[in-house]
């Protein structure tokens, strides 16, 4: 298990060398978006209609932040459940988004899509909103600004800590599960 | 009799709605150190310092534990005795948890309609539970219940046959499926007996109850420990990631029911697991 310090956008040879369960303190900048703004992107590639921000390069993490106020640029800003935004990651990763975080399993089609793209996964800690929300020093909204918490932004993050959820050789941090197992598995 | 102004109620609870999103209650904290002592896994121990690094930060910054300050649930217990004046009970809650969210800087979490709703963009209506009890005291508790573990709670009408190992396998299974979704570790609540729509109720209120505080019944308690440990054995870990504590606590909650029937729900809470308490 490795420790690595990464700075946001990356090129994807940098992700590369990442491992499941390995952790990281993301810097730089990211987007972040969730269920209604991939909705909406999503039917704009179904239009063919051009999108309003571009992914490539990008990580993508799910979350909707409470309010930032006085010195604070959010409030808590935790992830939120990736798997809901499955059914979209597979384009999000098409259109050149390099990694995407969130909480987690991921579907068998976004895994497929992650090894034929070269892109990682990470998961941060839920329900640490507070702690999480102070490595974000800035946000600006980028697309959708009518969706409040859910719009698009893009933050700046300082040290943003998570773990390697999913690496380009397939490994998933979940397995480790099986290490801690002491029952069989109903079928 | 005592007379409450709908303007207290008002003001009561949009207190509790702040205190509950910014204060990890103290039996949940000496819970989760408990944890990081006894858990075997290195990352979960990093998982469980990072719940308690934040619920101390949350403490001293006034930023909400949780950025999901969830569907705000109030039970309340209204003594037979209270004369409430000025206005609905109902009104006043909905407008404390207004004032409560938009006053701590909450996230609204809350659609007007399952149907292409809109954010009400402050949190409330809320979901409101009244019991009535004797004398004039009136007990308000809030809980901001968090969406990921809500969703992976479930309700099943078991057969009576299926018995205290149907039950068992039920309650395994909600927690397996859930997996890191609900954010381990958890607080199961189990409701057993009933019908349909007042086991799920009773599995929210095995909540409310003090962390791992047994049920007064010796062998509805035993019941409860021996799911804790088969619970623990998942491997599932905090967050998901591998580990020895997948919960902290179950409580079962049970009531009559029909020779005919098992109603058994689970409703898993996160280990943000936020209640304040007020009584008027």
């Amino acid at each position: 298990m490795n420790h690595w310090k990464l700075t946001l956008p990356a090129k994807k040879q940098a992700f590369a060398q990442l491992r499941a369960g390995d952790r990281v303190l993301l810097s730089g900048t990211f987007i972040t978006a969730r269920d209604e703004a991939h909705q909406r992107l999503y039917d704009l590639a179904l239009e063919g209609k051009p999108w309003p921000i571009d992914v490539a390069g990008e990580l993508i993490y799910y979350v909707g932040p409470s309010p930032g106020f006085g010195a604070f640029a959010v409030g808590a800003a935790g992830p939120t459940t990736s798997s809901r935004m499955d059914s979209f990651t597979p384009l999000m990763l098409e259109r050149g988004a390099a990694a995407t975080m969130g909480k987690g399993y991921r579907g068998p089609q976004v895994k497929d899509a992650m090894l034929r793209h070269g892109a990682v996964y990470f998961v941060a800690i839920g329900g640490v909103g507070a702690l999480l929300g102070s490595r974000i020093v800035r946000r600006e909204v980028i697309a959708y600004e009518d969706l409040g918490p859910e719009a698009i932004a893009r933050v700046w993050v300082e040290e943003f800590p998570a773990f390697v959820a999913f690496d380009v050789l397939g490994n998933d941090i979940y397995a480790q599960q099986d290490e801690w197992r002491q029952t069989k598995s109903k079928g | 009799m005592k007379t409450i102004s709908v303007e207290e109620i008002e003001n009561t609870v949009a207190d509790l709605c702040k205190q509950a999103n910014l204060r990890l209650p103290p039996d949940v904290v000496a819970r989760i150190r408990q944890a990081g002592k006894e858990e075997l896994s290195p990352v979960g121990r990093e998982v469980l310092d990072q719940i308690l690094e934040n619920a101390q930060r949350a403490s001293d910054t006034g930023v909400s534990l949780c950025q999901d300050g969830g569907v705000t649930i109030v039970f309340a217990e209204i003594g037979q005795d209270v004369h409430i004046v000025g206005g609905s009970f109902e009104e006043a809650v909905n407008a404390g948890i207004q004032k409560g969210y938009q006053s701590a800087h909450l996230r609204g979490s809350i659609l007007d309609s399952p149907f292409h709703g809109k954010n009400t963009g402050f949190n409330a209506p809320g979901v409101i539970h009244t019991k009535l009890t004797m004398g004039d005291d009136l007990r308000i508790r809030v809980m901001p219940k968090g969406g990921g573990a809500d969703n992976m709670s479930q309700l099943k009408m078991l057969v009576p046959a299926a018995g205290v190992e149907g039950i068992r396998t039920f309650v395994l299974d909600v927690v397996e499926q859930a997996g890191p979704n609900a954010c381990p570790p958890l607080i199961v609540g189990v409701g057993i007996g009933g019908t349909f729509d007042s086991v799920a109720q009773l599995a929210k209120h095995a909540l409310l109850r003090a962390v791992g505080e047994p049920n007064p019944d010796a062998e509805i308690a035993k019941f409860e420990a021996e799911l804790l440990t088969d619970i623990n054995k998942l491997g599932i870990g905090p967050m998901g990631l591998g580990g020895t504590t997948t919960a902290i606590a179950v409580h079962v909650e049970t009531h009559p029911l029909h020779m005919a029937s098992l109603p058994v729900a689970v409703n898993l809470q996160c280990h943000s697991a936020r209640v304040q308490t007020a009584v008027l």
